[in-house]
Order: C-alpha cells, then sequence, then structure tokens
C-alpha cells in the first residue's frame, strides 16, 4: 500500500513539474508576449469528459474561461473517470477528465497526466473526542460499523454516531474510493452540504464524519490518519492518505495540442485559474 | 353603451385567461412529472422500484429501491397526525368554545405566528434542541444493546415531532372555523335537553362540524406529507426501516438531498420519487374534494 502510494506520489510529482514547466515556458511567455490580443482572437470549442468529482471545479474554470474568451466555447460532460478516459482514447474529445492517477495501460494508449489540482478530505470528530489519531485500517471499520463505540480505540464509553454525505457526493466518492469501502458503508446520518457535515459533528458527541479539507474549522477536530495529519503541505508531500489528484489527460504532452487545449491549461496554471481552483476547495499541485 | 359592453368583453376573457392559466399549470406539471417520472420505472422495473429495499444508486450494480422511503413518508406523515392532530382539535375547542376574548386572541395570534414560522426554523430548532435530547434518549434506551447503530439524536422520532408541531396551525384554524360556524341552536338545544358544556362540545359541537375538522386533517397530510426542509436536517437521511430511533429518508428529503449530484439513471429515479409523492398528494387532494363534498351534503340537509 504505502510503497503503492510513493510510488504514485513520485509519479504525480514528476508529471506536475512538466505541467509546471511547460506551463511556465511556452504559455508563460506567450501570454505576456501576447496578452489581450491572443484570448480575443481564440475561438472554436474544446471538449471535456469524465470525471463527475471533477464538476464543481470544471464549471468554475470554464465559466470564467469562456468570459476571458468570448469566442470559445467549452463543452464540459460527466461520464465518470473510466468513460472519459475512454472517449479520450478515441479520441473523441480533446481532454479526460479523472479523479485518479491513470493507470499504466491508460498511460500506454498515450494518455498524459496532467494534474491540475488535488483533492484532500479531512475526517473530523467533535471536539471533546479524545481520540484524534486513527489508523486508516480503524476508519474503515468505524464506516463500514465493525467498530461502533470510541471505547473500541481506547477512548471514553461513547457511541459512535457515523455522519457521512448522500449518493452521488464527490466527497463520499473519494472518501469511500480511498479507503476502499465503496458501497459498503454504514451510515447513521446522510447529510446533503458540507457545512451540515461541519454543524453536526460539532453539536454531536461521539460524531465522526468526512468534509473537504478546507472547511475544516476550530468547531471541530481534524483526525491524524495513521498518525499523519491532515494538511496541505502533508498531502503535497503525499504523506496524507485521504487525498486524490484531478487529471486531465491529453493525447500526447501538452505542447502537442491544438492551439485551444494550451490555452486552456494556460489558464489553469495563470493566477486567476488557480484562484478559481482554489475557489472550490482544492489544493493546487506544486 | 357599447362600449360598455367592449369593456364587460375584454375583462371576461382577462378573468377566463387567468383562470387557464392555473388549469395550464396544473396539467403542465402533471404532464412533466409522468414524462420525466415513467422511464425510470420501466427501466428499473416497477416491482424492484417501488417494493425494493436497498437505495444504492452509485453502486457498481446500482440497486434503486425506495420502499423504505415510502414507508418513511407514511409512517411519518401518519404518527404526526396522531400527535397533531388531537392537540389541534382541543386547541381549536379551546379557541371557539371557552376561551374569552382576550386569551382567545393570544392564542389565536400565537397560532397564526406559529403557521408563519418558515420550514427552515423548524428545522434547525429541532437540529439544536430536539436532536440532542434524543441523543441522551437514546443512549439511555439503548445502553446494553450493542447491535443499535447511534444516529446521534437524528431519527424518526424527532421528524414526527417536528412534523406534528408543524401542521398544527393548518389543522387548529381549519378546525376553529368550522367550530366556530356551528349553529349557536345546535349549542342552545343540547344545553337546554340538561347536557354539560362538555358534552355539548363533544357530543354536539364537534360531531357538527366533522366534516370541517376532517378537512383540516387532510390538509395536516398534505402539509407533513410535502415538507422537506425541516425533515432533511432532523431526520439523519440514511435510507432505513421507519422504526423511532432509526435515521430515515423521506420521499421529499430524498429528491432534496440527491439531486445536487445525481446524474443518468439516479436522476431519472429522484423524477419517479417526485412522480410517487405527487401521486400520494392528488390522492390527498381527492380526499379532500370527497369530504367537502360530503360535508356540503350534509349542511344542505
Amino acid at each position: 500500500m504505502s510503497v503503492k502510494k510513493k510510488i504514485m506520489a513520485a509519479v504525480s510529482a514528476m508529471c506536475l513539474m512538466s505541467v509546471v514547466l511547460t506551463g511556465c515556458g511556452a504559455g508563460g511567455s506567450e501570454k505576456t508576449a501576447e496578452g489581450d490580443t491572443a484570448s480575443t482572437e481564440l475561438s472554436g470549442s474544446i471538449s471535456l469528459a469524465g470525471s463527475t468529482s471533477m464538476e464543481k471545479m470544471c464549471e468554475a474554470l470554464s465559466e470564467s474561461f469562456m468570459e476571458k474568451n468570448p469566442g470559445v466555447t467549452v463543452n464540459i460532460e460527466y461520464t465518470g473517470s473510466g468513460a472519459g478516459l475512454e472517449s479520450l482514447a478515441a479520441d473523441s474529445i480533446d481532454i479526460g477528465n479523472a479523479s485518479r492517477a491513470l493507470k499504466d495501460d491508460e498511460k500506454a494508449g498515450g494518455a498524459v497526466e496532467n494534474i491540475v489540482a488535488i483533492d484532500g478530505i479531512a475526517v473530523i470528530t467533535d471536539k471533546e473526542n479524545a481520540i484524534t489519531d486513527v489508523s486508516s485500517e480503524d476508519l474503515a471499520k468505524i464506516y463500514t460499523g465493525e467498530i461502533t463505540n470510541w471505547s473500541e480505540l481506547g477512548g471514553t464509553d461513547q457511541p459512535i454516531v457515523v455522519v457521512g454525505r448522500e449518493a452521488g457526493s464527490g466527497t463520499r466518492d473519494a472518501f469511500e474510493e480511498i479507503m476502499d469501502i465503496a458501497d459498503k458503508c454504514n451510515y447513521a446520518q446522510e447529510l446533503d452540504s458540507t457545512g451540515a457535515v461541519l454543524a453536526k459533528i460539532a453539536a454531536t458527541p461521539g460524531a465522526i464524519g468526512y468534509v473537504s479539507l478546507d472547511v475544516v474549522d476550530d468547531t471541530v477536530t481534524g483526525m491524524k490518519i495513521d498518525g499523519v495529519e491532515a494538511s496541505e503541505e502533508q498531502i503535497l508531500s503525499g504523506a496524507y492518505l485521504l487525498q486524490r489528484p484531478f487529471v486531465m489527460a491529453t493525447n500526447g504532452e501538452i505542447s502537442e495540442q491544438s492551439e485551444l487545449v494550451q490555452a486552456w491549461f494556460d489558464y489553469i496554471n495563470s493566477d486567476e485559474g488557480k484562484e478559481a481552483i482554489k475557489g472550490v476547495g482544492l489544493i493546487i499541485p506544486q | 353603451m357599447k362600449r360598455n359592453a367592449i369593456i364587460e368583453k375584454i375583462a371576461h376573457a382577462v378573468v377566463l385567461i387567468c383562470a387557464l392559466l392555473a388549469i395550464f399549470a396544473v396539467c403542465g406539471i402533471t404532464l412533466y412529472m409522468i414524462i420525466k417520472g415513467t422511464p425510470a420505472l420501466k427501466e428499473v422495473g416497477v416491482f424492484d422500484l417501488i417494493f425494493g429495499n436497498v437505495w444504492k444508486p452509485t453502486a457498481s450494480e446500482p440497486m434503486y429501491g425506495i420502499s423504505y422511503i415510502i414507508l418513511s413518508s407514511l409512517m411519518g406523515t401518519g404518527l404526526a397526525i396522531l400527535i397533531g392532530v388531537p392537540i389541534s382539535v382541543m386547541t381549536a375547542v379551546f379557541l371557539s368554545e371557552m376561551a374569552g376574548k382576550k386569551i382567545g386572541n393570544i392564542v389565536g395570534g400565537a397560532v397564526e405566528l406559529l403557521a408563519a414560522i418558515p420550514s427552515v426554523i423548524y428545522g434547525l430548532i429541532g437540529m439544536m434542541v430536539l436532536n440532542p435530547l434524543m441523543f441522551h434518549l437514546e443512549k439511555m434506551i439503548y445502553e446494553n444493546d450493542s447491535s443499535h447503530q447511534y444516529t446521534g439524536g437524528a431519527n424518526m422520532l424527532s421528524a414526527v415531532i417536528v412534523l406534528a408541531i408543524m401542521i398544527m396551525p393548518t389543522v387548529i384554524s381549519v378546525t376553529t372555523s368550522s367550530l366556530k360556524a356551528v349553529s349557536n341552536d345546535l349549542r342552545a338545544a343540547s344545553l337546554a335537553l340538561g347536557a354539560t358544556k362538555e358534552q355539548t362540545i363533544f357530543k354536539t359541537v364537534i360531531p357538527a362540524a366533522k366534516s370541517g375538522i376532517l378537512t383540516g386533517v387532510v390538509l395536516g397530510i398534505g402539509r407533513a406529507l410535502g415538507e422537506a426542509m425541516a425533515i432533511n436536517m432532523v431526520a439523519g437521511g440514511a435510507v432505513n426501516l421507519p422504526l423511532p430511533f432509526n435515521s430515515v429518508r423521506t420521499l421529499t428529503t430524498q429528491i432534496v438531498s440527491e439531486m445536487g449530484y445525481a446524474g443518468g439513471l439516479h436522476r431519472q429515479v429522484l423524477f419517479t420519487v417526485g412522480l410517487v409523492l405527487y401521486a400520494f398528494i392528488m390522492i390527498i387532494n381527492f380526499l379532500l374534494l370527497k369530504v367537502r363534498k360530503a360535508g356540503a351534503e350534509n349542511g344542505s340537509k
């Protein structure tokens, strides 16, 4: 598990570097040189398909991108990571969205993994809870209903109230997928927003829940997982478990793509694009 | 003379168009719900959908059983009526038969205010006050039962209590006006025969106002069945059998909570859930018409 993780982290780090380098090298200079004239000239359409979890980010990006480039239409379909990469392999779209690292056979097919953002999930408990560190095995057992009392983990005799998100939520998707407990969770409460989960955890003694990393505040305790704190640094170093990359895969390097697609990635790597990504609660890869 | 006739015609047309607009809206909504709600019925299968009890719309092998959800809606509404209606009828009796002008105004005003409170406020108070109380109760009751899944107080019972309070204003106001509409001759006759005030109220006035009270109850059922926001905040939202201390999900909260990110067949099934809810509301309205008709016939006798 951990070896795989490290390899994954290394691979993603390398890909990141290449993205950043191409972004700075080709895109950056072009942008400063041509500036506004380039953006007015662009016209046509870009098509993306894939992960449903990336919907919020894609909508935010495409909205502001199209505002900047009125001649460009960005078409995004949310068909799921696998389906998106299949469409990319079939060359029916420009960019395949995946909310996971690409598999080896997908890379062998020519898809290049451009990580545009990292989704981090924090596990939270109420302030009174003495347990602030949980192993990933125990966490999985809590969510599948095998562990039902905090005393089983060495805490006080307090029943665990398992709080989660509704089916279809990207956070739930990610959490269950990374923990490898998809569809096995036994929720006591399914709430339909991040804010509701936060409020519920803060108000309910013995409750546990998961939310996007960026919304954790001091009304709740963000738990360590396997001894690793949930923080941006730990996520970027790859040590924190509950994270996944948001990949916009292309057939071949970005520099080989059409002018439009290059402009799209330039925009994502620009300060404005990064703001849009941060705005939906994601972490910018370094 | 001619001008008046033209104005008359125009007024007639305007009124007619307004009336048609309402009909158009009802027909449009009905048609939309049927068009949007039936494809999933075909795709999942009527039996699997209505009677299946596993709701796993995003699993690799999705299951779309909504029987627990339907049951939760019916149970929640039924229990809320059971708790809310007696209290409401008693309040209405107090308001129409016993209260002096001063106290009557105060209670009546309070009931009107209760009706004006937005459902999200009911939900908020339920979440912050009722749920913690329920959690204490839950811990006491299930102390030695290791198989119980603790819900933190967000359960069926909380939803029922919130609903019971929410339907009260509707039932009270309809009941009060129907009690007030009972002719004083009846009361006088009853009292003249030697009945006490209580006997008069419960044996004469309430039976005479039966159809009005029933109308209130049916309206209350409609309100309880259609409420989404408050339930969403206090009921926990996991799909379970509707037992008092289980976290439950009703037809309305099902749509509210999952519409945001649902896609494909999952989304279509949510429309079907809407269609089921719509069917229930239609049945309630049909009952309402029947009750009113019966009441009108009684009145004319």
